[in-house]
């Protein structure tokens, strides 16, 4: 108990000293991000000779080391080369081939937790969009999913570039908000999207907004994005308005699900793929506006190599202990 | 007020992050914070979703729908499980919904994930596509395709169990074997990359909009 107390205070202290006294912004110089570095290396190292001398490391060893090498790359001076996949290459052509004017159709389909890998998507996304005149209708299939949109929408409107455009919502963009019912609702959608939004987030009709006034459903749509994070999502996107009703349509995913669409990808069913952080990044390189997602790269190496380093010292320990445990029951016979 | 805000989500974030050193009064508060939030948010979000802006506005509207009455009826029925003595009335929509959504998903994973799936896999070894020449083909696209040809097929011999995995059947096993653990691998690495992001997201958060150490 007291020990806990103990560290809680240590922890306590530690934000006071930062949010009183450290220096504003914390800036490491590159000399200094590449002596960390190395610094981290050498511990890894440490851990592993400890790990075969049989001093096997605690879980919150494991932690810490995660914790630093994801909070530590935030204040380095690092640049991190970043290749531009086919795939996300294929969503940003999709879009840049749209005549202006052109309809562009964006779910949104998370909400706030899986907003570090998704948002930088959307906010890339809505740019490239606006910057080209095209089109923007949104919706969610998940409550929060609109208010991200909303979110990522004033960011690309507050761009110096677009907001020379003087753009305006319901003429330029559109937001039609969340509609409870899952794919039952892109199933209604290929009927006529009245049917599923009546009004749009401000509560004007449907039929008195400037931009739908020619939209009915998906043959309307010239391409469409959405942006999924689990149930429902691109899945149900693919089966219904794709597959069904033929939508053109590119997603950008979490990681955890961006394996699962690369069968979908392969059989033309997704004409591209934003895939976790990663993709998030390459899209902003693709776009040429370098964003967050790119400056969330550098923690996100780091931690990965962190988890390599974990996942070899975790083996060998293993290997290691059945090695022992051979070796005792070999003694135990003897 | 947002100062306040950022406050409260400091030490929320911190709260739900202790409990990695291990279990304790301040994880239990901020977990029971969240937990209890996101049912109201839930409760408020559906009533105003489904039941007043779908069923109430569609019953009340100029030009009446009155289908909804029915599902408003199947979901009354639904509720009528509190009620021990009639509670076998709920299996009637419980019935219905699992019967509408077997055929309604019965058709979409056939025609898309069987489908479409296997007709993407039966491609030409050499890369190129039907009707131009077999030398046109980029080596990239020949290597995909017998990866996705062999994969495949060895694959779905991993899973035939009616014949010894001995030989040259067993061999075609352990690629199959091979080939899903590499998937696995990559769906482990994808898995890693979407928890990194969400931590490096709440260390953003609070080394930068509350702590403010970062640019």
């Amino acid at each position: 108990m007291k020990k806990d107390f103990l560290i809680y205070g240590i922890l306590l202290a530690v934000v006071l000293i930062l949010y009183f006294l450290a220096p504003k912004p914390v800036n490491f110089s590159t000399t200094v991000s590449y002596i960390i570095i190395g610094l981290i290396v050498l511990s890894l190292v440490f851990v592993f000779i400890r790990t075969i001398n049989g001093h096997f490391v605690g879980r919150r060893i494991v932690f810490l080391f995660v914790g630093i090498a994801v909070v530590l790359p935030f204040f380095m001076k690092v640049s991190q080369p970043i290749r531009v996949s086919p795939e996300v290459q294929t969503v940003y052509d999709s879009v840049a081939r749209l005549k202006p004017g052109s309809k562009v159709l964006a779910s949104f389909d998370y909400d706030p937790a899986s907003a570090p890998e998704l948002q930088p998507m959307a906010e890339s996304f809505f740019r490239l969009c606006l910057e080209r005149n095209l089109k923007i209708i949104i919706m969610g299939l998940w409550p929060q999913g609109p208010q991200q949109a909303e979110m990522a929408l004033q960011i690309a409107l507050a761009d110096s570039l677009i907001v020379k455009k003087n753009l305006q919502r319901g003429v330029d963009y559109v937001n039609l908000g969340f509609q409870t019912g899952n794919e039952f609702v892109i199933q209604r959608m290929g009927a006529d999207f009245r049917t599923m939004f009546s009004r749009d987030t401000r509560g004007i009709p449907y039929d008195s907004i400037p931009l739908l006034r020619d939209v009915r459903n998906f043959s309307n749509i010239d391409y469409s994005f959405n942006l999924s994070a689990g149930y429902p999502g691109t899945v149900e996107w693919v089966q219904v308005a794709v597959d069904r009703y033929g939508l053109k349509m590119g997603t950008g995913n979490t990681g955890v699900q961006a394996t699962g669409m690369y069968p979908y990808l392969r059989a033309g069913q997704l004409k591209g793929l934003l895939g976790g952080l990663s993709g998030a990044a390459e899209f902003e390189r693709a776009t040429g506006k370098i964003g967050t997602a790119t400056f969330y790269m550098l923690p996100q190496s780091f931690s990965h190599v962190v988890v390599i380093a974990f996942i070899i010292i975790g083996n060998a320990a293993f290997f290691l202990g059945e090695k022992r445990k051979e070796e005792k029951e070999k003694e135990k016979k003897q | 007020m947002q100062i306040f805000g950022i406050w409260v989500a400091a030490f929320l974030t911190l709260g739900i992050i202790s409990f990695l050193y291990k279990d304790n009064p301040w994880y239990k508060v901020c977990e029971s914070i969240f937990v209890g939030i996101s049912a109201g948010y839930w409760f408020v979000t559906l009533f105003f979703d489904n039941i007043l802006g779908l069923f109430w506005r569609g019953i009340t509207a100029p030009d009446p729908n009155y289908m909804l009455l029915v599902g408003a009826t199947l979901g009354v029925m639904m509720l009528l499980r509190l009620v021990p003595s009639i509670g076998w009335i709920s299996r009637w929509p419980l019935a219905f919904v699992v019967g509408a959504t077997a055929g309604f998903y019965l058709i979409n994973y056939f025609s898309s994930n069987v489908m479409l799936q296997v007709q993407s896999t039966l491609m030409p070894l050499l890369g190129s596509r039907f009707g131009q020449p077999v030398f046109s083909a980029s080596l990239y696209d020949t290597i995909g395709n017998i990866v996705i040809a062999g994969g495949t097929f060895t694959g779905l011999v991993y899973f035939f169990f009616s014949k010894e995995h001995k030989g040259a059947f067993g061999g075609a096993a352990r690629i199959g074997i091979w080939t899903i653990m590499i998937t696995f691998g990559a769906s482990f690495g994808y898995t890693v990359m979407s928890r990194m992001s969400l931590l490096i997201g709440r260390m953003e958060f609070i080394f930068g909009d509350w702590l403010g150490l970062i640019r």
